[in-house]
């Protein structure tokens, strides 16, 4: 690495070497016995991955049709409460399938009586109009689905098996059920990949997210665009719900944990599904990290009535990212300074 | 036709440069003064004080700052209630530690520190704007909930995490009644809308329209962003944190950490859409709007006799909310102020509208 590429890109090698520095403390310290701590690292990741896949459903809207989606939050949680209703009457695949058809639907519904007359807006009109969606999709969804706590029987194993007990004392204690989600996820990036490098609608997809106009000049219907680019942010939001949904159960905070989903964006860039991908695990992990190592040094030190640094851990180190690197980690170069 | 004004002719630059330069709009805030100051408290029932005149006065100032910030310099913030709270705690802890401080220097004290602290978290709009700054006051909000939340200092040690403050006393007049609390408020809000009006049509309120209509430009004709930005965002936390301050001290009384949350900024914000955007009439608009509604909700159907429980009034709330968001963005963006001005213009026009 050159010098002049090491100065522009100092955030990141920051960013690195404080990922670094941040994951392996707890161990070098000796705050937690090796077992612990990767428990809390695989659990990290694994909450990483959620975030991942809300960031990515918001990723590809913003590509496609540069608004800032603030209703994936409330995405997830309208998919999965779909799910998990309809998955009592049905098989669960037959609910999968009923679940992305009203997802679809959402997404006409969207197109039809919001985006499309707001074509040209500015960006933070846009923003707004999506808080409106939020409000209503929550509404909404409680009001047809009923707003109790539900479960997503995906039918997976939950027994926790004890892996590497032969390295180190304790061993890991894991989730199969959580090495099947990740399996899920990464096979839900892969597809999405392969629809967008390789059918003629992903191309398409692709030309409207690199320049509106060159695209409806070669005859791509934007609004056909838009309705397909909300089917597939739906159709990730009942992935990262219907996964949410078996782990923890599906309820109304659900809607604004998905909030994190922001800073993740923040830090990968906002038109960068790498960049989701990676800013959710590091967000997963270092909340997490945050929470169990940190949170009892600052209850020691400031005499606090308990941690809860989680809650906002994500949205700082985004802030300060902001500040130093407001493109994110891989997002495009060009950004409208101020 | 119900109302001209031919005839009047202004021949100072005083004269032009008044707030109102219409008589009939002078006479007409006059009455509504009147009405305010002294119909209301003789007909109202301490019930419609405590529960919606007083909030709405509350949250009419928040609106009003949160308006400021958006509406008048263009700078988007979901973390108004986050100010409200600081506000309100910096009210609390001053009036617990330094008793012997007059309540309206507290207030004052109290929207200065939000301002402070509004101020700090607005440096990140000088080098980003739109978007990532609604991510930067999501920050604020989710930073400040914990704080109140977990540092035992601001609670001054309640085992409870909540607060409670006593009567209002100021003067040696001990505010106990809805009345007495409304008459305060009231006399805060003309005091402060008085000075907001006076801000934005002012150099400082020019400078933040300019930045919010194009800031390249803006900066061109000599308008420092770092000035426009910053008394825009310190200007609008004082008067969340003095709302915040009177929610806390005047409204509720008691309060939780999570008295101010994320759900509060959000409402202060749907406020300033409904009601309409860089309007101050509009953030009284849509304070009313946003208390009336719920209320509304609950009473209409039991009006016809259909019984609607809490659960589904609240849903409904939220889908009503959330259409009529996305309605007011695409069909009315200036919102309720500019159908009131509409209205004015048609009376005006009336019966001859050529």
């Amino acid at each position: 690495m050159t010098l002049t590429t090491l100065q522009r890109n100092w955030p990141v090698v920051a960013l690195i070497v404080g990922v670094t520095i941040g994951a392996i403390a707890p161990l070098a310290l000796g705050l937690s016995s090796p077992g612990f701590y990767f428990e809390v690292l695989l659990g990290g990741l694994m909450s990483g991955v959620l975030y991942s896949l809300v960031a990515l459903g918001f990723v590809l809207i913003f590509k496609a049709s540069g608004v800032f989606n603030f209703a994936q939050g409330a995405m997830v949680l309208f998919a999965a409460l779909s799910l998990a209703r309809l998955s009592e009457h049905m098989p669960l695949a037959v609910a999968f399938v009923v679940s992305v058809a009203i997802m679809a639907v959402f997404a006409w519904v969207v197109e039809r009586f919001v985006l499309r007359h707001l074509v040209n807006q500015d960006a933070v009109v846009l923003l707004m109009a999506t808080l409106g969606i939020t409000y209503f999709l929550d509404g909404f969804g409680q009001l047809v689905w009923g707003s109790d706590i539900y479960r997503i029987e995906t039918g997976l194993p939950k027994t926790p098996v004890m892996v590497l007990d032969n390295i180190f004392e304790g061993g890991i204690l894991i989730n199969t059920e959580d090495f099947v989600a990740a399996a899920v996820a990464a096979l839900l990036v892969l597809a999405l990949a392969v629809f967008f490098q390789k059918t003629s609608t992903g191309r398409a997809l692709r030309a409207v997210a690199d320049d509106h106009q060159a695209a409806q000049s070669i005859g791509i219907p934007l609004n056909r665009i838009w309705v397909i680019v909300w089917t597939v942010a739906g159709f990730v939001a009942l992935v990262a719900g219907m996964i949410w949904g078996s782990k923890l159960g599906v309820q109304f905070s659900l809607s604004l944990i998905a909030l994190k989903a922001l800073p993740v964006v923040i830090l990968g860039g906002f038109t960068s599904v790498p960049g989701a991908i990676i800013g959710g695990l590091i967000i997963g992990v270092g909340e997490k990290f945050a929470e169990v190592f940190l949170s009892p040094i600052a209850v020691n030190a400031f005499d606090l009535a308990g941690g809860g640094i989680e809650n906002w851990f994500a949205y700082v180190l985004a802030l300060v990212f902001l500040l130093v690197r407001p493109e994110g980690l891989f997002g495009e170069k060009h950004i409208d300074r101020v | 036709m119900l109302y001209r004004e031919n005839g009047q002719f202004k021949t100072s630059y005083v004269e032009d440069q008044q707030i109102l330069p219409i008589v009939q709009d002078r006479w007409f805030m006059l009455a509504l003064l009147a009405v305010a100051y002294f119909a209301l408290p003789a007909f109202a029932s301490d019930y419609l004080l405590r529960a919606l005149i007083i909030p709405f006065l509350i949250l009419a100032i928040a609106a009003i700052g949160l308006n400021i910030l958006v509406g008048y310099c263009g700078q988007i913030s979901l973390g108004t209630a986050a100010f409200m709270a600081i506000g309100a705690y910096a009210a609390y802890n001053l009036v617990v530690r330094v008793p012997m401080l007059n309540f309206l220097i507290v207030l004052v004290l109290a929207g200065a520190i939000a301002a402070l602290v509004g101020v700090l978290f607005g440096i990140p709009s000088l080098r980003i704007k739109g978007l990532y700054l609604a991510v930067a006051t999501l920050a604020a909000q989710f930073f400040v909930d914990w704080v109140f939340a977990r540092v035992k200092w601001f609670t001054n040690y309640s085992p409870s995490g909540s607060v409670s403050t006593a009567p209002i006393e100021m003067f040696g007049w001990t505010m106990e009644s809805p009345l007495d609390r409304y008459l305060f408020v009231l006399t805060i809000a003309v005091v402060l809308t008085l000075a907001a009006k006076n801000l934005v049509r002012g150099h400082i309120g020019r400078s933040w329209m300019a930045m919010r209509d194009m800031d390249v430009a803006a900066e061109v004709i000599g308008i420092r962003p770092l000035y426009a930005k910053l008394s825009a965002f310190a200007v609008s936390s004082f008067y969340a944190g003095v709302s915040g301050a009177l929610w806390g001290f005047v409204h509720l009384g008691a309060w939780e950490p999570l008295a101010f949350n994320i759900n509060m900024s959000l409402n202060l914000l749907f406020m300033i859409i409904i009601g309409g955007m860089g309007s101050l009439l509009g953030a009284y608009f849509g304070a009313a709007f946003i208390v009336l509604l719920p209320i509304l909700l609950n009473q209409i159907p039991g009006m016809f006799g259909i019984r609607v429980d809490v659960a589904l009034s609240s849903h409904l709330e939220l889908i009503i909310f959330g259409s009529l968001i996305v309605f007011f963005l695409i069909a009315e963006p200036h919102g309720l102020a500019r159908l009131w001005a509409i209205g004015k213009e048609k009376m005006r026009l009336w019966p001859f509208p050529h």
